[in-house]
């Protein structure tokens, strides 16, 4: 494959941030063109349907299903308040009655004589969507949600679990190495964003739960403690919804991987800052990864929406995501356009990359990631 | 309905000289060029770009384009313009005349099915999505214990592309199917793609509850009627659903998906969900050589398996056993021992796991190291063996039929399983999917398929050379002799015929014996033996099997016919069937992996 390279995760400064604010439904959006933003602030909001309740009222009330009809005591689209009688049958000339209350308050919203069942509507429920990041609203999507453009920093982490969250950047490590210790997570890091170096354990984890943090960021994470804290073993990487208490985001990968060094200077130059952070993965259709935005107050030098086209050149900087040299950096020295074989045979394109410590190696491209941004 | 009509104009085209054929999947977009050249079709080259169906670029025929445009390169003629705009018709000096595609990316078709009983219209109605190429997240049936709030729920999170509702034989009760009407009624899902348009429902159930289903579903989805896929009790009539899925698959769901529009527009015939035209094209060999088949499509999100046993075909789709993006379900799934036990060198369960979510992250990095490849085979023999499993599930004859029972059945017990797939019966194991496709050794790819399958008595083995099973089942929709054609000549890769004794015995018992070409054979049980013979050179062969194991002619009895070779030859597998168990000890189990890897590497 020609290009057979995957496109570096994103560590841009002072750049020109889109950030687009959707409603699941369309609804109401209820900011302007123009107006600022805080990132809690709800920019729109919509309602979905309420849950449903069916109740087989031909067969509580021992009617036959076409007689139904004839018995309701409420129409179509009338509201109804929970224990309100539905329906009410009557034998032998009005002796005996029966009725059936409303399980739900709501709406009737059909009753079939084919089926003999009654669908009740609960109310319905509000969704509302946040700015997330400080920003200012730069177009509306009509009835569907807002952009809002920022500037600032942006990080991509290659996986997350939990929601959007926001909080004051901290870095607890000294360098991109060092294990995130449970010593290490200081109570006044209670709702921040805690930077880790190489390893989230699982003690860190608690201790940060335990604090109150919002946000731990590090570069890698041993699949066992990802399980432990999930409660479950993760199948397919679409996340973003877990209720975990805080917001994980990894950089590099699974199990002890040193942060980028260019990754961990940037935090360390946003310490003190508010950071929007998100832990929304998909890696299939649609890759989504995870990400942390510090919004800046200076004018943007950069703009990030349109991606540069990055290609796989001489001299272009990669990081090994995969054995040998698993998360090192390196520089491309070559690009041999014939297929090379590889140690388990297979024939494929590969690059000559220069490690840091000199030395070079022939590496299939498929197994080298683009340094993307600044 | 420009489905139907297509395939109608179908026999009054034009044979053309030059076709190119793209199938885009989650990943990547292949492109085959099949020309004619002295009188016959064959592949011309290859192609392969990064699927462009996400953003940025949203826009699927960019990758399209950027895969032709390899092709283009490779054959040394232009195929497209300035504009990148495909140059149609060949002129000898450049462009082709024809170009169609199949596609999967952006998640496929996916659908959820309903029927009144689960394992009555609800089976069926599962196996018409299946079969139209569908991953089915969910299926619903009127007796399925769940409470309509939480089915409903159910429908609006999953936001399917579209839903099958069967259920009621013709002039049965209405009374379930309408409830079942009523539930996605109420559920008001909005479909996956597109936010301002209906979600597609095909009725499929009794024609006489049609005026009731009509009322409660006509103002809130997009609804269409279809005969019903289940009649009566004993019959079953899926293809005019499978169709409409298909229509309703171009008209809708693509028509919404990102660049799609683009692709339909470029697209010299209807676009084909790719499970479908790998079914199809499976089918046709099934056919063909009047054989049972069974074939699989290992990917990177999902398994499909495809089999065709006595006429009657069947797929499922394991939507989360596949090699990068569900990499890690197939490891929850199957266990980290059941992994493990392949893997020929001794891995800590925190290194296993690490690496393989380490490629379920970066799904499209490939294996550097030998022990790292072994590791990923080692994960397909489950994914593939789950997904088997799942299929042989599914593959069943009708239930809820009638049956006399003799006094023989009953003292039958395999007749408690309603299995269509037989395996002492199953002629051919076709694989293809990347990781078999493109296993460095074919050798690899062979013992994969056997430890995961565990093919019984006599089978032929083959793999999809370069994974272009799609394109040609699409292209063998239109041209079915010249996909046929190409089929044999250039994508199925003859790996040689496996035979397995099937029956109980202990380690060192003789098994079978027989003379293959010049050979003399003695098979003990716990072996696993190669007998070279190329691709080409098939041999009659008399082989015996020791009393109370069977080849395919009875236990004990001889069995007389042809075996194919291969590149890799003829595997004797006497590692034994039902159960297939290996060494407690891990020493043993490491050496015994490890011999019975090097014993079928030698082919290379």
């Amino acid at each position: 494959m020609g290009s057979a390279y995957v496109p570096g995760l994103k560590v841009l400064e002072n750049t020109k941030l889109q950030v687009e604010r959707r409603l699941p439904l369309k609804g109401r959006v209820k900011v302007r063109v123009g107006e600022r933003v805080s990132h809690e602030q709800i920019v729109a909001e919509t309602e979905i349907p309420g849950r449903v309740e069916m109740i087989n009222l031909a067969a509580r009330l021992g009617l036959e299903a076409d007689d139904l009809p004839s018995h309701m005591l409420c129409k179509v689209g009338d509201s109804v308040r929970q224990g309100q009688e539905l329906a009410r049958s009557e034998s032998f000339w009005g002796l005996f009655k029966s009725s059936w209350p409303a399980p739900i308050s709501g709406t009737l919203e059909s009753v079939s004589e084919v089926s003999g069942q009654a669908v009740l509507r609960a109310p319905a429920q509000k969704v509302t969507v946040q700015a997330y990041v400080d920003g200012t609203v730069s177009s509306v999507l009509k009835d569907e949600g807002v952009i809002v453009e920022t500037c600032g920093a942006l990080v991509q982490g290659i996986f997350g679990v939990g929601g959007e969250s926001a909080g004051i950047v901290h870095c607890a490590v000294k360098e991109p190495g060092e294990t995130l210790t449970p010593e290490l997570i200081r109570s006044e890091y209670r709702g921040s964003v805690v930077i880790g170096g190489s390893l989230l354990t699982l003690q860190a984890v608690r201790r940060a739960l335990e604090v109150g943090v919002n946000g731990l960021v590090a570069g890698g994470i041993d699949d066992e403690t990802l399980k432990e804290i999930l409660g479950y073993d993760l199948g397919v990487a679409i996340t973003g919804s877990e209720q975990l208490g805080l917001t994980l985001i990894i950089t590099e990968g699974f199990g002890s991987i040193a942060m980028a060094q260019r990754t961990f200077e940037l935090f360390k130059r946003h310490e003190g800052e508010l950071a929007s952070i998100s832990g929304a993965t998909q890696i299939r259709a649609g890759v989504i990864r995870p990400e942390i935005i510090i919004p800046s107050s200076g004018a943007a030098q950069k703009e990030s929406q349109a991606p540069p086209e990055l290609s796989l050149e001489v001299g272009a900087v990669v990081r090994l995501i995969r054995e040998p040299h698993f998360g090192a950096l390196a520089t491309v020295s070559s690009l041999p356009a014939e297929l090379v074989s590889i140690p388990t045979g297979a024939r494929v394109r590969v690059a000559e990359i220069k490690l840091q410590d000199g030395s070079r190696m022939l590496i299939p491209r498929a197994n080298l990631e683009i340094i993307a941004g600044s | 309905m420009r489905w139907r009509k297509a395939l109608e104009i179908m026999s009054k085209v034009n044979v053309p000289h030059s076709i190119i054929a793209t199938d885009c999947g989650s990943t990547t977009t292949k492109a085959i060029l099949i020309e004619e050249r002295e009188g016959e079709y064959r592949l011309a080259a290859r192609g392969e770009a990064p699927t462009t169906v996400e953003a940025p670029a949203e826009d699927v025929t960019l990758g399209v384009r950027n895969a032709i445009a390899e092709v283009s390169e490779l054959i040394g003629r232009p195929l497209l313009d300035g504009q990148r705009n495909l140059i149609k018709p060949y002129d000898g000096k450049q462009g082709v005349d024809m170009y169609l595609s199949t596609s999967s990316a952006g998640g496929g078709l996916q659908m959820i099915v309903a029927g009144v009983v689960r394992q009555m219209s609800a089976a069926s109605a599962q196996k018409a999505a299946l079969g139209a190429g569908a991953v089915v997240m969910e299926t619903f049936a009127a007796n399925d214990r769940r409470l309509a709030h939480e089915k409903t729920e159910i429908i609006r999170r999953l936001r399917p592309d579209m839903v099958l509702l069967a259920g009621g034989v013709d002039g049965g009760t209405k009374k379930h199917v309408t409830e079942l009407a009523q539930l996605f009624a109420a559920a008001d899902a909005r479909p996956r793609l597109g936010s301002s348009y209906s979600l597609p429902v095909i009725y499929a159930g009794n024609r006489e509850a049609r005026a009731a289903v009509g009322e409660i579903l006509m103002k809130k989805t997009a609804l269409e009627f279809v005969e019903n896929l289940r009649p009566t009790l004993e019959t079953e009539n899926l293809q005019p659903a499978r169709l409409k899925i298909q229509e309703q698959f171009l008209e809708h769901v693509m028509a919404h998906a990102p660049g799609y529009p683009n692709l339909i527009a470029m697209a010299d015939r209807p676009i084909m969900p790719t499970p479908a035209a790998v079914g199809s094209i499976i089918q046709r060999v099934a056919d063909k050589y009047k054989a049972n088949v069974l074939g699989v499509d290992i990917g990177g999100a999902t398994t499909d398996v495809f089999s065709v046993f006595s006429g009657v075909y069947n797929r499922t789709v394991s939507a989360n056993y596949g090699m990068s993006y569900s990499i890690s379900n197939v490891l929850s799934e199957a266990g980290e021992d059941s992994v493990k036990r392949w893997v020929p060198f001794k891995i800590s369960g925190s290194v296993l796991r690490n690496s393989l979510k380490n490629k379920m992250i970066r799904p499209t990095s490939i294996p550097y190291t030998v022990e790292d490849l072994q590791l990923e085979q080692a994960l397909c023999r489950e994914a593939l063996r789950l997904s088997f499993e799942q299929h042989r599930l599914l593959a069943t004859g009708l239930k809820g039929v009638q049956r006399q029972a003799d006094i023989g059945a009953m003292f039958d017990q395999s007749k408690d399983d309603d299995s269509l797939v037989n395996l002492l019966a199953l002629d051919m194991i076709i694989g293809s999917g990347g990781v078999l496709s493109h296993a460095p050794k074919r050798s690899q790819a062979a013992l994969m398929m056997v430890d995961a399958f565990l093919p019984e008595g006599i089978t032929r083995l083959a793999v999809d050379s370069i994974f272009m099973m799609p394109q040609l089942g699409v292209l063998g929709e239109v041209f079915p002799d010249i996909a046929t054609s190409v089929f044999e000549k250039d994508c199925l890769v003859e790996l040689g015929t496996c035979v397995a004794p099937v029956g109980p015995g202990r380690t060192g018992r003789t098994m079978l014996t027989g003379q293959i070409g010049d050979r003399l054979i003695s098979l003990n049980f716990g072996d696993l033996q190669l007998i070279p013979l190329a691709g080409g050179q098939n041999v009659y062969v008399e082989l015996q099997p020791a009393r109370g194991f069977d080849i395919g002619a009875g236990p004990g009895q001889l069995w007389k016919g042809v075996l194919y070779g291969g590149q890799v030859g003829i595997l004797l597998d006497g590692r034994g069937r039902r159960p297939f168990s290996l060494a407690v000890s891990e020493e043993e189990r490491l050496q015994q992996v490890k011999r019975w890897q090097d014993t079928v590497e030698r082919a290379h």
